[in-house]
């Protein structure tokens, strides 16, 4: 099922990835600082992970790299639709596959060897974390304009329910880069490829 | 920009108090240099960053470009969401970037006569027109009796929900709330709306203000 052609991983996909990985950083420890502000859940996020020194700092990042994951973020669905990858990459997918390679995962028996193919457990965690940035956006709109985006404000509840949704996202996405992050360092060979595209 | 230092007693006690708060507001040199925690510089420093300086300007007119888009997403036509007044937290809260004892005492008598005629809580589109503003101009800017200003674009000055307020509850504007009046705007965030409003003024110059000069979004729409 692979196509043995070509680098691994395109350019273009190198490049949104990386560009991404920059952006995600940028927003996250921004968005930590706008988060302290007004703690709503309790608890404060050490200033020293955060981004920006004070409320103003972190809202100027926070603003600045949005553009940058956005613009990228929708480059890279773009590449991904026009060129066909998303199909052979993701698809097809199905719960019994994802329950059958976490098991193998588990059991330390899932292989790397070709790196061109996506393991069950990848596709799902991928498509997972590509919808979980579309619904910190959408959540972001509506916590950046709850007037100007008021139906995508009503779809989420409320302000106060997309600021908990848009907490929740991120929470998920620092989970999902934990995790992508280990994986990585368990497999250098996969990052290299990322890097050098074989 | 204001004289932040005018309302400073001239006690010792009043000087440290006004220095522990300070401690909290990092002068605007000072933000990047905390902005560029381990975490933070530890990814930038692969980046062509040349110095703080020209960080510091490029976010500024990123945030700049910003005021833009979000001129372009104002909708007039689009309102905040109301509430009954059932809802009205009690007592209410009182913000400012000084403490309550430090509200400045505004005299009532003077602003009785300029205010004559004055309906109260008026739409603020309405007190414009009534008093001949040109309503092609870009901002309308205010100063106000506790050092603060700050400056609106003009279609939210307009904007159906935009409130000149010279009461509150039924009663006139307490002096912590912003006695003689002040303008409150749904669209805006908190910091936009100015208190004990002293002069109104309308022009093309941009205005800036307070907060917007230190690094906050000048529209600050919402």
């Amino acid at each position: 099922m692979t196509d043995d052609s070509g680098p691994i991983h395109p350019l273009w996909l190198r490049v949104t990835h990386w560009m991404n990985a920059l952006a995600v950083v940028i927003m996250v420890m921004s968005g930590w600082r706008i988060y302290d502000a007004d703690p709503f859940f309790g608890f404060v996020i050490p200033k020293s992970v955060t981004l920006g020194g004070w409320l103003a700092g972190a809202l100027q990042w926070h603003f600045a790299a949005m553009w940058l994951l956005a613009a990228n973020g929708l480059a890279y669905l773009a590449c991904n639709v026009a060129s066909g990858r998303v199909w052979r990459k993701f698809f097809p997918l199905s719960a019994r596959a994802v329950m059958a390679d976490v098991r193998a995962a588990l059991r330390g028996l899932l292989k790397h060897d070709d790196l061109r193919a996506y393991n069950a457990v990848q596709r799902a965690a991928y498509l997972f974390v590509i919808a979980d940035c579309v619904l910190l956006v959408l959540s972001g709109l509506v916590l950046w304009k709850p007037v100007q985006f008021s139906l995508l404000r009503e779809l989420m509840g409320d302000y106060e329910a997309a600021r908990r949704v848009h907490f929740l996202a991120m929470v998920a996405l620092v989970a999902f880069v934990g995790v992508h992050l280990v994986m990585s360092a368990l497999v250098p060979r996969a990052l290299l490829a990322m890097i050098r595209g074989r | 920009m204001p004289n932040p230092y005018r309302r400073i007693a001239l006690d010792g006690e009043a000087v440290v108090k006004e220095a522990l708060r300070r401690l909290d507001q990092p002068a605007r040199r000072a933000f990047l240099r905390r902005s560029l925690t381990l975490g933070g510089l530890s990814l930038l420093t692969g980046c062509a960053i040349v110095d703080e300086e020209s960080v510091e300007r490029a976010l500024m007119k990123v945030s700049r470009l910003n005021d833009k888009v979000q001129a372009w997403l104002f909708d007039p036509t689009l309102l905040a969401p109301t509430y009954p007044e059932s809802m009205i937290t009690r007592p209410f809260p009182f913000n400012a970037y000084y403490k309550v004892d430090e509200v400045p005492e505004v005299d009532a008598s003077e602003f009785r006569l300029e205010v004559g005629g004055l309906v109260a809580d008026r739409h603020f589109g309405t007190f414009l027109r009534r008093v001949g503003a040109d309503l092609s101009a870009r901002y309308v800017g205010f100063q106000c009796a506790d050092d603060y200003s700050t400056s609106i674009d003009m279609p939210t000055a307009l904007h159906p929900q935009t409130l000149l307020a010279l009461s509150f509850d039924g009663e006139p504007l307490p002096p912590r709330y912003g006695f003689p009046m002040k303008l409150r705007m749904p669209t805006k965030l908190g910091y936009k709306n100015p208190k004990h409003i002293e002069a109104i003024f309308v022009t093309n110059t941009y205005p800036g203000g307070y907060w917007e000069d230190q690094g906050y979004n000048w529209f600050g729409g919402s």
